[in-house]
């Protein structure tokens, strides 16, 4: 849903990755109410929803262009942008906003000198804030891909940047 | 039954009852702003609402059907709450609309500006706060979109989606953010947008309008050099009244002749000519594909919408599309050849206008292969509405005007020309003439094709004739289009000629014609009542089928043959797969 | 001696590690040849987040808190071989002066009264057979074998249980309804709604990774009661380890015949499918679930018709959420009487929470309806930490609102909280103590919901941002009380207008707050003040120059070099410059700076 960057990432889409589409659209074909189900399978084989991507979603379903992409920009995990190698999600759930993500989650845009949903110009770091993770004994709490970082203050940040120098 | 008071009156109402139906029936009038009857009853807009005994919240009128669990609720439509919820409704409205009333389009036909005089806003700053902006999408020939007037009421994605099933336009994103636009705000123009213009007859602000091109008409009217001739398609003369104040419905062709003169044109022709000339080249295509075993059922190919279409959504269909081309394109091909040649006019000196009821207009003009002077058949296209703007910009007092006649020799239309403006109109002409033709040419072939009138989305006819069994089917809107042509598809529906027009109702309710707010629109059937004046014009019409008029008779001594080399070159056309995006 | 070690599976403990600790103990325990004798169990979640990762051992029920892979040597070596509880690793709260204590007798577990959570932390979410020892899919049986769908919907009536995702619907109506309203259907769906959406709230979560089973059996037995033979389980997509669970157990109950085939001889058949969110609170709202589930913008439609009567693809569709499904089981076990024997008058049973924000143990309870707010926030929940004074608690997330000190002892139900301003909501509960600023905190609430408005009608899509707007301008000391007026009247207009139950209740953050808390809202508006320092518009750092040692390290981490002074002398900080960052404050060992 963030349509607020509108950097024009080069399609790298494989030819095995639109086989493994298109093979999974028709086994979703006639299921009423597959257009969810069917985006969220299309994002985890590559990793965004791009137009290319949502081009043979609408040709294969026979449901019209618009209507994918009126529904990828409603649900906030759809992205029609590529992500960071490193996704950085910092939860702004109650417990963590009381506990002071706000300020990590400024610290970091401040660090990364991005914004919101987007990404480093290197594709090395995104950062989204988040939703409640269900981890509020650990508040604040933000995740790099799948670690779990908690009890995070702003000193710890750098050091945690770190870790992903690669 | 339910049993209920109306602002303290008590009523009986039939389940399923909405509040707002209930509450008109009883002589209370709700405003509504977002709702269109049957296409768009999402309860979005909350301009609505009522109060009702023991409900939490006020409930939208629009979309609340009453039932026995509301027996004895008390309704009321004008409560304080009620108006003062109205009003802040509009004024949250207003907090992101571009407030450029003054010098917008829909001034005057605004239904928000109305609602706003009419619930009392008397602060249009009362929330300011952030607004979206949005750039105007310019790129289609036909229209613009400019979302920054746009108050997401939907109704224009209730028109492309549900009355067309397109659904090239749908809401995008979410909250605050929400826009109505195309996928990945593409352009309009690279979308399968059939140009169609339903998106803007029902749209109550100006965020969607057709592409003004009376400038054009105007520069072109004073330019000394120039020979300006315009013609004006049947259906604009059964809606243009609306706008001077006729009741829908009222025929109004001699006050447009009239108009038409008076704004400068110095040639004024009736599209029914080209109607006329349209069904002698398609009844006797539609006769040969019979005979010669060709690609079978024709469809008519008289609605550009519908073309456009077929050509991105149904392109295995192309060879069951008349090679036709439409009555303006035929009208405007004959102006600068035929009336040209015979006036020793240079075709390239001729600026053709044409009034059409239709947005599509704008596009056909500028498809290929429809020059037949070797310059565009028709140079500018202007909608009835565009037409209404020129009338009073020049101050003509229309309802004062005499009523005059069209220009001969290529306005003398027959009554089957004046009946394509309606659903099933093109059909029961190219009956008229072809049964004529398989009975004999005899003039007391039948006139009258009853069964493929009316505002149903698909009909089906049969005929026999000279021993010719002829089965027909008819639709108009292009979702009734789609269940009409998949059923051919399949083989359910077995017929040999079919008509589409890709409005609802036909022509009658283009896209260009004069805007019906929704307060009429969704208690008035606009097709049924706009048809009456065609079919009125027809029945008074001394000459009732195309084949017989004296205009017809003597272009094909310049034609020659029906169907014939010159008459191919010059009135037929092609078409082909446009591959745009669904 | 036989033992068993049960380790918590939940999102919270696993997030800090706890699988890794299970493979560990493992190993350990089979390189110390000791397996036969010791299970190690992954379990749902224990509740007590705060301390997580946690561990507990039985028979003794020892409790081992903040567990690393580190501590697993000594504790298989000293506990598991040796029989001695390793002291210096257990929950401190369960240390007395007579020995340790088990787990369930500290103050975090005493007072609650498990029934939706009683298989979590206790079973083995993946194993079948851990939840049919607990009398799993007993209810079922006893459902399809011996009572009839009237039976079943009259139990469930009289045992009072209401909706437990927010609205507090009788449940028991509900399934009438979905039964009787359409006699005639040729299809019917069961839903589960699993989006829960609330910031702090994980309670579903926690039954999903807990206890599985029991929500899939519960569903079985809402089918049989309404004629249902299929049910959706809505659930977010950020949950992966529920989703993992709920699969594997789906699987594993149509394997030993408890879904999809005729069920226990009998001839209703029932099965599930799981649908995921992604990423919109807004379907949590019934028919904006069901919007989603039919593969569309999750946009909720006017209610009636209702969902039962046109639910999931225009069918007649009973819709609850996981909790009150959680109940379901062992209402039918244990009748009617057992759980309307807990709770008030009008709100039986018990209640989930997840405890948040300010307070000790962060984590999940339940407690039975009734229980006062001081309860749950100082026995149970241990209290404020670090010497702070409670100011409120929020409930029902941004649907909800704040209770003040003053209604500490209000006995908590869906009613009196209603009453008080707030709501139950699916059961979050964040305390917030002195350093909260509520215009701030509604603010907070008011930024969520204009990001998850659906956009749909006009006072939720424009009112919501406007609201949002104008607490901006009061948190930053440009409000007037014309403004204040203003906004009150909005959040009503906003409340009574909207579409869907997200914008009905999207004012209640604001109008909780200004009901008990109008003051600090004046204190923004009149003084330009934040009484709770946190609005940084409002506030301005000074350097205290008689505790001021002039050692220059304020100066030296200023980001905006706005902090001047010479060495050994008071430093001055400048208005103009200063980006209220609070460096300065948080470096300086002389407690010098004060915001104010």
């Amino acid at each position: 849903m963030s349509s607020t960057q509108k950097v024009k990432v080069a399609f790298n889409g494989t030819a095995e990755q639109e086989k493994a589409l298109r093979s999974m659209i028709r086994e979703h074909k006639g299921q009423a109410g597959s257009l969810m189900p069917i985006l969220q399978k299309a994002q985890e084989i590559y990793g965004y929803l791009p137009i290319e991507v949502q081009s043979i979603i609408s040709e294969e379903t026979g449901i019209p262009m618009e209507k994918v992409y009126g529904v990828s920009t409603f649900y906030a995990q759809f992205s029609l942008y590529p992500k960071g190698k490193y996704r950085i999600s910092v939860c702004l759930g109650t417990a963590c906003y009381v506990k002071g993500s706000g300020d990590v989650f400024n610290k970091l845009k401040e660090m990364l000198g991005i914004e919101e949903g987007q990404c480093t110009p290197d594709g090395k770091f995104s950062l989204d804030a988040c939703r409640c993770i269900g981890a509020c004994g650990l508040a604040p709490v933000m995740t790099v891909n799948d670690d779990v970082y908690g009890k995070l203050t702003n000193d710890q940040l750098k050091g945690i940047l770190d870790k992903y120098a690669d | 039954m339910v049993n209920i008071k109306i602002n303290g009156v008590d009523v009986s109402v039939e389940e399923g009852t909405t509040i707002l139906k209930a509450c008109r029936d009883n002589g209370v009038r709700i405003p509504t702003l977002c709702w269109l009857k049957d296409i768009n009853e999402i309860g979005a807009c909350r301009i609505c609402v009522v109060e009702m005994t023991g409900a939490r919240s006020l409930v939208a009128a629009c979309v609340y059907p009453l039932s026995k669990f509301d027996e004895g609720k008390n309704i009321l439509t004008h409560s304080p709450a009620v108006l003062e919820s109205r009003r802040m409704t509009l004024q949250l409205l207003l907090s992101n609309h571009e407030r450029k009333c003054l010098s917008c389009a829909r001034s005057g036909q605004c239904e928000l500006q109305a609602l706003c005089r009419e619930l009392g806003v008397d602060d249009e700053l009362l929330f300011e706060g952030a607004r979206n902006h949005y750039e105007i999408d310019t790129s289609a020939a036909h229209m613009y979109r400019d979302n920054n007037k746009c108050i997401n009421c939907r109704r224009c994605v209730a028109a492309c989606g549900v009355t067309q099933g397109i659904g090239v336009i749908g809401a995008n994103n979410r909250g605050f953010k929400t826009s109505i636009g195309c996928a990945f705000d593409m352009d309009l123009a690279d979308t399968a947008c059939v140009s169609c213009g339903q998106c803007i007859a029902v749209c109550p602000t100006g965020a969607l309008s057709e592409k003004d091109d009376t400038e054009k008409v105007w520069a072109a009217i004073n330019d000394p050099e120039k020979v300006v001739v315009v013609q004006t398609a049947p259906a604009v003369r059964a809606s243009l009244g609306e706008a001077f104040g006729y009741p829908m419905g009222t025929n109004v062709q001699g006050k447009l002749a009239a108009s038409l003169k008076r704004l400068g044109f110095d040639h004024v022709f009736d599209t029914d000519f080209g109607a006329d000339l349209t069904i002698m080249e398609e009844s006797n295509e539609l006769l040969e594909r019979i005979k010669n075993n060709g690609v079978l059922p024709m469809i008519t190919s008289c609605s550009p919408g519908w073309i456009r279409y077929c050509e991105a959504y149904y392109p295995e269909m192309i060879p069951n599309l008349s090679t036709c081309k439409s009555p303006q394109q035929m009208s405007g091909a004959m102006i600068k050849t035929y009336w040209a040649e015979k006036n020793g006019i240079d075709p390239k000196n001729i600026v053709s206008v044409s009034v059409m009821p239709c947005t599509a207009k704008k596009f056909e003009i500028g498809r290929a292969d429809q020059s037949a002077a070797g310059v565009p058949d028709v140079d500018i296209v202007i909608t009835t509405r565009e037409l209404v703007k020129m009338i009073n910009r020049a101050g003509l007092r229309f309802r004062d005007l005499p009523d005059e006649e069209f220009e001969v020799p290529m306005s003398s239309g027959s009554g089957a020309a004046v009946i394509f403006g309606a659903t099933g109109g093109v059909m029961e002409a190219a009956l008229r003439t072809a049964v004529w033709k398989l009975t004999g040419e005899k003039n007391d072939s039948p006139v009258e094709f009853k069964e493929v009138r009316g505002v149903q989305g698909v009909k089906f006819a049969e005929y026999e004739a000279g021993g010719v069994k002829v089965k027909v089917a008819v639709a108009s809107g292009l979702s009734n289009a789609r269940e009409l042509l998949e059923k051919v598809k399949s083989g359910e529906v077995d017929v040999q000629f079919i008509e589409i027009m890709a409005c609802p109702g036909g022509c009658v309710n283009g896209g260009g014609q004069v805007i019906v707010p929704a307060d009429v629109r969704n208690f008035v059937d606009v097709r049924a009542e706009r048809a009456k004046a065609l079919y009125g014009l027809d029945e008074a019409n001394k000459i009732r089928k195309s084949h017989e008029t004296d205009d017809i008779k003597s272009v094909y001594d310049y034609l020659g043959e029906i169907g014939g080399h010159k008459a191919h070159e010059y009135l037929h056309t092609t078409y082909k797969a446009s591959g745009l995006r669904k | 001696m036989d033992r068993k070690v049960l380790i918590c599976g939940g999102t919270g403990c696993t997030s800090s590690g706890s699988m890794k600790i299970a493979d560990k103990l493992e190993e350990v325990i089979k390189s110390k040849g000791i397996a036969d004798h010791v299970k190690v169990v992954r379990t749902g979640c224990f509740g007590l987040c705060a301390l997580g990762p946690i561990m507990i051992v039985y028979p003794e029920g020892t409790f081992y808190s903040m567990m690393s892979e580190d501590h697993i040597e000594k504790i298989v070596e000293e506990h598991l071989v040796n029989d001695r509880i390793v002291e210096e690793y257990v929950y401190e709260e369960t240390k007395t002066p007579d020995g340790i204590i088990a787990y369930n007798q500290t103050n975090f577990y005493k007072k609650q009264h498990r029934v939706a959570l009683r298989n979590c932390g206790v079973i083995d979410p993946e194993n079948i057979d851990d939840y049919i020892s607990k009398d799993g899919y007993k209810a079922l049986e006893k459902v399809v074998t011996e009572m009839t769908p009237e039976d079943v919907i009259k139990v469930i009536s009289d045992s009072g249980l209401r909706g437990r995702g927010g609205g507090g619907f009788p449940t028991g109506r509900k399934w009438q309804m979905a039964r009787t309203i359409v006699p005639v259907a040729d299809q019917k769906y069961v839903c589960c709604n699993a989006d829960e959406g609330d910031p702090g709230a994980f309670m579903d979560r926690s039954v999903l990774e807990g206890d599985p089973h029991a929500i899939i059996e519960a569903m079985a037995i809402a089918g049989y009661a309404i004629g249902a033979t299929k049910g959706f389980v809505y659930v977010r997509a950020e949950y992966p380890i529920a989703v993992h669970r709920l699969q594997v157990a789906i699987e594993q109950a149509r394997e030993r015949g408890f879904l999809r085939k005729k069920l226990f001889g009998s001839d209703f058949e029932f099965d599930l499918d799981v649908r995921l969110g992604a990423g919109a609170f807004v379907c949590g709202e019934e028919t904006a679930l069901i919007t989603s589930i039919e593969g569309n913008r999750g946009e909720p439609k006017p209610r009636p018709p209702f969902p039962a009567e046109k639910g999931i693809f225009g069918k007649p569709t009973v819709n609850n959420n996981v909790e009150t499904y959680a109940n379901v089981p062992q209402i039918i076990l244990k009748g009617a009487e057992w759980f309307a024997s807990m709770g008030t008058e009008k709100s039986k049973g018990t209640k989930v929470f997840a405890l948040g924000g300010k307070i000790h143990n962060t984590g999940l309870v339940e407690i039975p309806m009734g229980t006062t707010l001081r309860e749950i926030v100082f026995e149970i929940g241990g209290g404020i930490p670090n010497g702070k004074k409670f100011k409120a608690a929020q409930t029902g997330g941004p649907s909800g609102g704040c209770i003040p000190s003053e209604h500490l002892d209000v006995p908590i139900d869906y009613d009196n909280l209603i009453a008080i301003g707030s709501m139950m909501g699916s059961g979050g509960l964040i305390v917030m103590d002195e350093d909260n600023c509520m215009v701030d905190v509604a603010k907070f609430f008011m930024e969520f919901t204009v990001d998850e408005s659906c956009g749909k009608c006009t006072p939720c899509r424009i009112g919501t941002k406007r609201l949002h707007e104008m607490l901006t301008k009061i948190t930053k000391g440009e409000a007037t009380m014309e403004d204040l007026d203003k906004m009150e009247k909005l959040c009503y207009y906003v409340k009574n207008n909207s579409l869907c139950g997200l914008g009905q209740t999207a004012p209640n953050p604001i109008l909780s707050t200004l009901r008990y808390f109008k003051d600090e809202y004046i204190a923004h508006i009149k003084d330009k003040k934040c009484p709770a320092g946190v609005c940084k518009d409002l506030l301005s750092y000074k350097i205290v120059a008689d505790k001021c040692k002039g050692c220059t390290k304020c100066a030296r981490n200023c980001p905006v070099n706005a902090i001047t002074g010479k060495v050994k002398e008071a430093h001055v900080i400048d208005q103009a410059k200063c980006i209220k960052c609070g460096a300065c404050m948080s470096n300086c060992n002389f407690g010098a700076i004060v915001k104010e």
